[in-house]
């Protein structure tokens, strides 16, 4: 799948290893250009970050920035166009469709369901990628599945229809999905789009405490500023294809970046944890 | 938590092949000549154990000569239209999609006529007759269900209503192109062909044509089988599917092929019988649950039971005269269309 502009890829027997990253996004870049012929509508200019495991990286932005473009392409779904993204050391979209499913999970905005199915066949499908076609889930798959629903808090929700919870509800059990794929990398988009205050509260706490125990990186695309000072490790910043800034929210939540960038007056200050918190004001 | 598992996905085929055996039994018995329910019981399971010599009676013939192919056909038939039609669901994301509906099975008949058309010009032996219509009938529904599909699209995506709109006027059109053609076939063919057409079980199918078609339903529906478990994840959209490791276009093609093959099949001998790729899975589903691994089977032997019944009372409820089979289907199948329409829309 290599192109030859690009530089050699390490072969799959010897994948390039560094003890301490998980997640490493080298002078990535896209273009969207929907006829070859025009020049592209969207452009997502060479940008670079690394993630340990148990980080949370928050990708912010505001709408269009291209978040969920940068998400497609770290879940291997789109190719860069140039630069690569390496997950412990392989190249993200050249592994197999199912290798990639058993090391990374992707929770996407809310989807719709053809037929409705109970909340424990749907955390089920997220031991797929261990077997597929008409093999039959085993013991031990239960057994995780199970777990994943522990580990979200929604054992009770087991046997609920999918279609009869709530947006709250419905997100836990499709992380709980996630989780039974046990990957390496967690990747969310928007996440906490149609929740309430209470339950996004609830979905960021769970997410921090899975980092640190099952020692995931998490990557979170939100426009949600507050939830992104407040729980990440590491703010990737963008603005139309952009990224302006990366590293930890206090060095990024800078009042003057973030008013041009969301194009609103606004505040920054400090908690006593270290974290900044954001305060918008009115434009008149 | 209780998945599916083979000891029960095995049960319960059982069960509806022991439903299918009893519909089968008392399809044989009902008809014009009166059969004993026991002497019929004793002769199948003679059979089906192949001692056929020991059948004694003088309704021997009627029965296993008659009825019974028939009744095979009419198994094979309602197994391949239902397994096509679960499986157009799940591909295209459309709990009202079926052969039928989305003008595949008048694409099938379309070439299926253009077969017997070149078959009739080139004056080939029933044999080389017997591979074309059906080959015919599969092209047809190949490139049919590939237009109607390309009509779905809006921005890359498929839309269910635009895809039902894109169905209906192809089945339209198609029916135009078969009036077409029917009148170039002309004389003695037209009425057999008309009958046909709206969906017939009653033509007598040389021997051959049966095990292709038994050998052809086994082949497609295995391999739709064996995707079964990605067209559960296909449920919630292409691109979920693709991040929980399914092979999205590798899925896409078996399924869109191997359902063409089963539709093709069903048309070639029987024409376009209507909704059975409809009802059938959907009942299938409010018994059993949307596990492909348990519909896909069930909706086999499902189709075939409803199949044969509708058979049954096609020739029987105006005997001595024939209904045709595809009118007894249309008659509980439509309605029930319009109920799923309906209750999607609520």
């Amino acid at each position: 799948m290599s192109s030859p502009h690009r530089t050699p890829m390490p072969s799959a027997e010897q994948p390039r290893t560094n003890s301490n990253i998980r997640l490493s996004v080298e002078q990535v870049s896209y273009a969207y250009t929907p006829h070859t012929s025009q020049a592209p509508l969207f452009t997502l200019e060479a940008l670079s970050f690394q993630a340990k495991p148990g980080e949370i990286v928050a990708i912010l932005g505001p709408n269009a920035c291209g978040k969920s473009t940068l998400l497609k392409l770290i879940s291997g779904a789109l190719e860069p166009l140039s630069g690569r993204i390496f997950l412990n050391g392989f190249v993200t979209h050249t592994l197999p469709t199912k290798t990639r499913a058993q090391r990374i999970a992707m929770v996407q905005q809310e989807s719709a369901l053809l037929f409705p199915s109970r909340a424990w066949e749907f955390v089920l499908q997220g031991r797929h990628p261990y077997g597929g076609g008409v093999r039959f889930e085993t013991e031990e798959d239960v057994t995780i599945a199970t777990n994943a629903l522990t580990q979200v808090g929604a054992n009770h929700l087991s046997n609920r229809w999918m279609d009869k919870i709530s947006g709250g509800e419905k997100q836990r059990i499709i992380l709980a999905r996630a989780l039974a794929q046990q990957p390496l990398l967690l990747l969310l988009d928007e996440p906490t789009l149609h929740l309430d205050i209470g339950a996004q509260v609830d979905l960021l706490d769970s997410l921090r405490r899975l980092a640190t125990t099952n020692r995931y990186t998490v990557v979170v695309v939100t426009h949600e500023l507050n939830l992104a000072g407040e729980y990440a490790d590491q703010v990737v910043l963008l603005q139309k294809g952009k990224c302006l800034r990366v590293g930890p929210p206090a060095s990024v939540f800078q009042r003057e970046l973030l008013e041009q960038v969301f194009q609103a007056p606004l505040s920054v200050e400090m908690t006593s944890s270290g974290r900044p918190r954001v305060t918008l004001f009115s434009n008149k | 938590m209780r998945p599916l598992t083979l000891t029960r996905l095995l049960l319960r085929c059982t069960m509806l092949l022991g439903v299918l055996f009893v519909v089968v039994v008392i399809a044989l018995k009902l008809g014009a000549v009166q059969v004993s329910l026991y002497g019929l019981g004793r002769d199948l399971v003679r059979v089906l154990l192949g001692h056929s010599s020991g059948i004694s009676t003088d309704y021997g013939m009627i029965v296993m000569d008659i009825r019974l192919p028939r009744i095979l056909l009419g198994i094979v038939v309602g197994a391949s239209l239902s397994v096509a039609g679960a499986s157009f669901q799940a591909l295209l994301r459309n709990p009202l999609a079926d052969p039928y509906v989305l003008g595949v099975s008048s694409g099938a008949a379309v070439g299926a006529i253009l077969a017997l058309i070149a078959e009739n010009d080139l004056a080939l032996s029933p044999e080389m007759a017997g591979v074309i219509t059906p080959l015919g009938a599969f092209l047809g529904a190949a490139i049919t269900i590939a237009a109607v599909y390309l009509l779905g699209l809006r921005d890359g995506q498929i839309d269910s209503s635009t895809l039902l709109l894109g169905g209906i006027i192809t089945a339209s059109f198609l029916s135009a192109v078969i009036i077409f053609l029917m009148s170039t076939l002309g004389g003695s063919n037209l009425r057999g062909t008309v009958f046909w057409l709206m969906g017939d079980l009653s033509t007598p199918q040389p021997r051959s044509l049966l095990y292709l078609l038994s050998f052809g339903f086994l082949v497609a529906a295995g391999a739709i089988y064996t995707t079964a478990a990605d067209l559960n994840l296909l449920l919630a959209g292409e691109k979920e599917a693709m991040h929980l490791g399914v092979d999205v276009p590798r899925v896409r093609i078996v399924v869109y092929l191997a359902a063409s093959i089963l539709t093709g099949l069903a048309v070639s001998v029987s024409g376009t019988i209507g909704y059975v790729g409809l009802l059938v899975p959907h009942l299938m589903r409010l018994i059993f649950g949307s596990d492909h691994r348990m519909l896909l089977p069930a909706s086999a032997i499902g189709g075939a039971i409803v199949l044969v019944i509708a058979d049954t009372l096609a020739r029987t409820v105006a005997a001595p005269s024939d209904l045709s089979v595809g009118a007894v289907t249309a008659l509980v199948g439509a309605p029930f269309f319009i109920y799923l329409l309906r209750r999607r829309n609520a």
